[in-house]
């Protein structure tokens, strides 16, 4: 027998109402209900980062969330970074060119990692963006191109912003 | 590893999550999962009920209460790192929480649940044995209040029964001008430390010592207060050559041995670590003079 709920979540602007299994993390209610696969899932148990997701504005590991939790919330996700189908967040553009991912399996964990982190401290130390992502894990990259990424990040979005003002 | 079968449950009151943790025989709170998550993803733990206590009301505040800081036993670890309050009035706790997990846990994991997972070199359950904080718990037609020495009762093992649960936490302050530091040495910044110390120094004109706590973590099965060290250091001036002399006292503690360290070592970091937490702690003290121990 098993213990059900019927759930609904904000994911990128669009609501999804589901049936659900009360066990279920929210990772796989993100991949395997709603079919974004974006989001990764690397360990289970808290500890590679590559399931980072933002509810309500603030990063959460979804495989350390029961997905009955996010009832109710708010959840961006990696698919729902940039501002449309044919343009790059400027997060996403430093990563592309500073050689930010290799494989990409850890990448939707940095972006979503460092959208809320460069929100808390737009401008930051490279040992700050260090501090910042030592919960993620990159088994490619040795982590020089996403410190850059996110260092030439924080410059561009100031840009935009002073430029926007 | 995925969570194994369980009921679910979501009280919106304290007094339905004990009536419920009364009620079932083999139930877990789940607070900010960041502990339980990974337990039960594992499946070190099998709970037929989980009862999640993210939905009541009025459990995660922060409220100044003149000599002390109570703390809702769901307050979030970030929210304790943004807190004005915290920053000025038990900046050892601020200290402390950056060492708490990565950003990400720390939107989600709470003091309550760091109190009961008691983990031997969690940084909350040291500030708080340093601090001697006193944890409020309540079961269904009960509440009571345990000191912190008397919480921890072995490994990983708070003093409150199955039945019961982490309200909120009493924080005593000490006086403005204290001195205060938190060191800890870990493989990675936001691992679990492998060795803490959190030393707490309040210091009168002329360097004196009035009185010194002194906690370590990781070394024994909970955070240990070096009551040695802190008898040593009281009524004395402060100095490079007593902090250093004294912080030796640390090698005499029992010390844990597991695969990331032997106890010998365990012994030797408490040392080295206690002898820098005092320097810094003097430092910072209104009283004080600065000082680097290395
Ligand atoms: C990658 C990673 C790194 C981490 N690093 C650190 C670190 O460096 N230092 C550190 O201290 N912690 C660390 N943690 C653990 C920390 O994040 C957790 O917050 C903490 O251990 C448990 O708090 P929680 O709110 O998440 O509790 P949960 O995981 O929800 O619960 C933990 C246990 O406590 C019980 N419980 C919870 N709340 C209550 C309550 N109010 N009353 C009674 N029982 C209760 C639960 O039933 C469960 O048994 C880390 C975790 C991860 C995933
Ligand atoms: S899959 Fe969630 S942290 Fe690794
Ligand atoms: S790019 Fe492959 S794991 Fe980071």
């Amino acid at each position: 027998m098993s213990d059900r709920r019927t759930i609904s979540v904000t994911i990128n602007g669009e609501a999804y109402e589901r049936e659900v299994e009360t066990r279920l993390t929210l990772a796989d209610f993100i991949r395997h209900e709603v079919l974004l696969t974006g989001t990764h899932v690397g360990c289970e148990h808290g500890v590679c980062g590559a399931c980072t997701i933002l509810l309500n504005g603030r990063t959460a590991r979804s495989c350390l969330m029961l997905a009955v939790q996010a009832n109710g919330q708010e959840i961006m996700t990696v698919e729902g970074i940039a501002p449309n189908d044919t343009e790059l967040h400027p997060l996403q553009q430093a990563f592309q060119d500073n050689h930010g991912l290799q494989c990409g399996f850890c990448t939707p964990g940095m972006l979503t990692t460092l959208i809320e982190f460069l929100g808390d401290n737009p401008d930051p130390t490279e040992r700050e963006v260090r501090e910042a992502i030592s919960g993620n894990l990159c088994r490619c990259t040795g982590y020089q191109g996403i410190v850059a990424a996110a260092l030439d990040a924080a410059k561009r979005l100031k840009g935009k912003e002073t430029a926007g003002a | 590893m995925k969570p194994p079968p369980f009921t679910y449950h979501d009280p919106r009151s304290v007094e339905d999550a004990v009536a419920l943790l009364a009620e079932k025989d083999n139930a877990k709170l789940l607070a900010g999962g960041q502990s339980l998550m990974p337990m039960l993803n594992m499946r070190f733990v099998l709970p037929d009920d989980v009862i999640d206590i993210n939905l009541i009301d009025g459990l995660a505040d922060i409220r100044d209460d003149g000599d002390a800081l109570v703390f809702g036993g769901m307050t979030r670890q970030r929210d304790i790192e943004y807190s004005d309050l915290v920053a000025q009035r038990c900046p050892l706790m601020k200290e402390a929480i950056l060492n708490v997990g990565h950003r990400q846990t720390r939107n989600r994991g709470t003091y309550g649940g760091s109190m009961s997972h008691l983990d031997p070199s969690a940084e909350l359950p040291s500030v708080s044995m340093a601090q001697d904080a006193v944890v409020t718990v309540q079961k269904k037609g009960g509440i009571r209040d345990i000191a912190m020495a008397d919480f921890p009762m072995g490994y990983m093992m708070p003093s409150f029964e199955l039945d019961e649960m982490v309200t909120s936490i009493r924080v005593p302050l000490w006086p403005e001008g204290h001195g205060y530091s938190f060191v800890e040495f870990a493989r990675r910044h936001g691992d679990f430390a492998i060795t803490s110390s959190a030393v707490l120094l309040d210091v009168e004109a002329g360097g004196r010592i009035k009185r010194a706590s002194i906690t370590v973590g990781g070394v024994g099965p909970s955070p240990l207060r070096v009551t040695a060290v802190e008898e040593g250091l009281t009524g004395e001036i402060g100095s490079v050559e007593l902090f250093t002399e004294i912080a030796e006292k640390c090698r005499e503690i029992d010390a844990m041995e597991d695969v990331y360290a032997p106890a010998w070592y365990r012994q030797h970091l408490a040392s080295v670590l206690t002898r820098r937490a005092l320097g810094k702690a003097f430092s910072r003290a209104a009283n004080g003079t600065e000082m680097t121990l290395r």
